[in-house]
């Protein structure tokens, strides 16, 4: 029974992961796109829709990955090439994802799917509770992997340090001579991927239909998670995990029939973003994390 | 750089204010050519059809009542229209455009429905459940809550764990009146049994509704019941091998092993019988204001509610399930009837009374069979 809660937690946690992942890196490269949810909802009916047409979740997958880039593309090419605020054309983003989803999602409504099958490790997921580890589906595994590789990346290659000089300080890589915007698009595309996965995650693993909106504002929550995890990538599997976990706890809580209002556990996960939030606050900005040029507009001086 | 940024706004504006033009013009055309003759009858819809849900059944029920007069109306919508002030502005515009009956298919819509219709004495509207009303402004509302009892009945006799969980939206009557008439057909054929009722604090979250379904079949529960919209729920229970029971829409092909039946919101007939009544002359706002049932609350005796096939059921159940089911349609059972307890031990009802609709709008407590304590 526990390893049922368990593996519940550790599944809706693995959007949450995906996204904050490649949300981080886009915000460690110094740009902050709000559009997260338009690119996982993009994401979600691209692998649906993929999946739906070649029956192969697989596909699905890649499918998902790319419409997020594309989206994510969009919003490189208006934030990075034309200048405009991050934030305004951020949540515009999300409008658009939205509504565009919805569009090319209309004739998907009321189609089911065989979704990604969950790949449980031979002896490795019988031993109790641990188990629940080994018997998750590809993505989910692959979730980590990413995780794990986005945080090499970004500490211990030279590619990561400019990642991080760029958000950072932009003026000295560019006159240490790489190029910010072209760093800061490939970030935004990165993120964007991560988005489309997570987005096509839903669809595939978690409830395999597609509907419109169907993320239900996960987008905005992975966008928390990044400050939650003071921008750094481990710290996101923690947060995503503690947020899911509490989510589910309050579910269970209430099928037990603790006598506490749901209100008052529904609201329990953001209560501990921002008990965490407030903690952080104490430290310096360093401490923090936060790039510090964060969502700053960057043009090239001639 | 910024004389480009310039040169690709200007085009940017070019295009819009051509598209528009051109998109106005088409549209006056379009008025044109259709005349003033057929009634126009104008709807407001909280989401888009494609939620597969609630707007869903307002959709097909705009499409029965367009395709039951033909060319003698023309319908028209508004998707995606937010609860609240900002609605009364929609309607506006729908009665500016000609509508001469607005059906506004939301709670949320009650007081920007009211607030219109005093500014357009001539427009017949008509706000889908709630419970305030004007000269020119009627309700109407489906009694969802007598599918839920057949739902009882059917778990009640299929479980073997005696758990049954039940995902709830909000504690709001009409979800407070589905858990207990649930539990009154429950009780009925099985006194053992119990449910667990989970407030999931949204009316539409797939992935929640999923995380709610998984933790009441980890707690043991294998009937399944749900007062939210989307099929994700049932999913779940396919994929566990639990059953369950579809909402608002026939949600079969989603979870073919799971679907016992469902419930579904089948508006066509309203709307067909209040044009007509316009049409006709009949057609009035009924008893005033201060009933909360509203003058035009059927069920299942006028097909307002249809339950889909009994499915994944062995042939007693459903017999005894269709049984349930033309009782209510035809008056012989009543679904709250004393004795009536709450599952705090205290009498709600004594022996030989029925709850009026005035009761069934001010229910709040949990009937007995319902597990825990009803949130304020």
């Amino acid at each position: 029974m526990y390893d049922d809660l368990l593996l519940t937690v550790l599944l809706t946690s693995v959007p949450l992961i995906l996204a904050a992942t490649g949300e981080l890196v886009v915000e460690r490269s110094g740009v902050l796109n709000l559009g997260v949810e338009g690119m996982m909802l993009m994401g979600a009916v691209a692998g649906f829709g993929v999946t739906s047409l070649s029956a192969s979740p697989y596909f699905g997958m890649l499918g998902g990955a790319t419409a997020g880039a594309v989206t994510a593309a969009l919003f490189g090419f208006f934030v990075l090439g034309l200048a405009t605020n991050q934030v305004a054309t951020g949540l515009a983003l999300t409008i658009f994802g939205t509504g565009l989803s919805g569009l090319i999602g209309a004739p998907l409504v009321g189609q089911a799917i065989d979704g990604l099958p969950a790949f449980i490790v031979p002896v490795l997921s019988d031993i109790p509770v641990v188990g629940v580890l080994f018997s998750l589906d590809v993505l989910a595994y692959v979730s980590i992997g990413l995780v794990a590789s986005t945080s090499f990346v970004l500490f211990r290659t030279r590619l990561g340090l400019v990642i991080r000089a760029v958000g950072d300080n932009a003026t000295s890589a560019h006159a240490l001579g790489y190029s910010v915007l072209k760093v800061r698009f490939y970030a935004v595309i990165f993120g964007g991927m991560m988005a489309g996965l997570s987005g096509a995650y839903l669809p595939l693993v978690l409830t395999p239909h597609w509907a419109e909106g169907m993320t239900a504002g996960r987008g905005w929550i992975a966008l928390a998670l990044v400050v939650f995890a003071s921008w750094q990538p481990w710290r996101v599997v923690g947060g995503a995990v503690l947020f899911g976990g509490v989510t589910i706890m309050q579910l269970a809580g209430q099928a037990r029939g603790w006598s506490v209002s749901p209100q008052f556990l529904s609201m329990l996960p953001y209560l501990a973003t921002i008990i965490v939030l407030v903690a952080m606050s104490r430290g310096g900005r360093a401490e923090r994390g936060a790039p510090a040029q964060l969502g700053r507009i960057f043009l090239p001086p001639r | 750089m910024q004389k480009i940024i310039g040169f690709i706004a200007l085009i940017g504006i070019a295009i819009g204010i051509a598209w528009w033009s051109m998109k106005s013009q088409d549209e006056a055309q379009q008025a044109d050519a259709v005349s003033s003759d057929p009634l126009k009858v104008g709807f407001v819809y909280l989401t888009n059809p494609g939620d597969h849900g609630w707007t869903y059944a307002h959709e097909v029920g705009r499409q029965d009542l367009q395709a039951h007069f033909g060319d003698k109306i023309e319908t028209n919508f508004v998707e995606n229209v937010a609860e609240g002030p900002d609605a009364a502005r929609v309607i506006r515009e729908l009665v500016e455009q000609g509508n001469e009956v607005i059906f506004t298919t939301s709670f949320g819509y009650m007081d920007p429905t009211l607030k219109v219709s005093k500014e357009f004495p001539n427009v017949k509207f008509h706000h889908i459940t709630g419970y305030k009303r004007s000269e020119n402004m009627a309700t109407g509302n489906i009694r969802f809550y007598e599918g839920r009892y057949v739902q009882g009945v059917v778990a009640g006799l299929m479980t073997k764990t005696n758990k049954i969980g039940y995902l709830g939206a909000f504690p709001i009557p009409e979800v407070i009146q589905g858990i207990n008439a649930f539990a009154s057909g429950l009780r009925s054929v099985n006194k053992e049994a119990s449910i667990s009722v989970v407030w999931v604090n949204s009316w539409y979250d797939p992935v929640k509704e999923s995380d709610a379904a998984k933790v009441l079949i980890a707690e043991g529960a294998d009937m399944l019941a749900q007062h939210t919209d989307s099929p994700a729920m049932l999913q779940t229970a396919e994929k566990a091998g639990v059953k369950g029971f579809g909402q608002s829409s026939d949600m079969h092909e989603f979870a073919p092993n799971a679907q016992l039946f469902s419930s579904v919101n089948n508006w066509g007939p309203y709307y067909i019988q209040q044009v007509q009544q316009v049409m006709d002359g009949s057609w009035t706002t009924g008893e005033g204001p201060d009933h909360w049932a509203g003058n035009t609350w059927n069920g299942l005796s006028d097909d307002y509610l249809v339950l889909t096939e009994f499915k994944n059921m062995p042939a007693d159940v459903a017999a005894k399930a269709a049984a349930a089911r033309d009782g209510i349609a035809s008056g012989s059972l009543n679904i709250f009837e004393g004795p009536m307890m709450d599952n705090k031990g205290n009498q709600i009802l004594p022996a030989g009374t029925v709850l009026d609709d005035g009761g069934l709008w001010a229910m709040n407590y949990y009937l007995d069979g319902v597990l825990g304590d009803l949130p304020n």
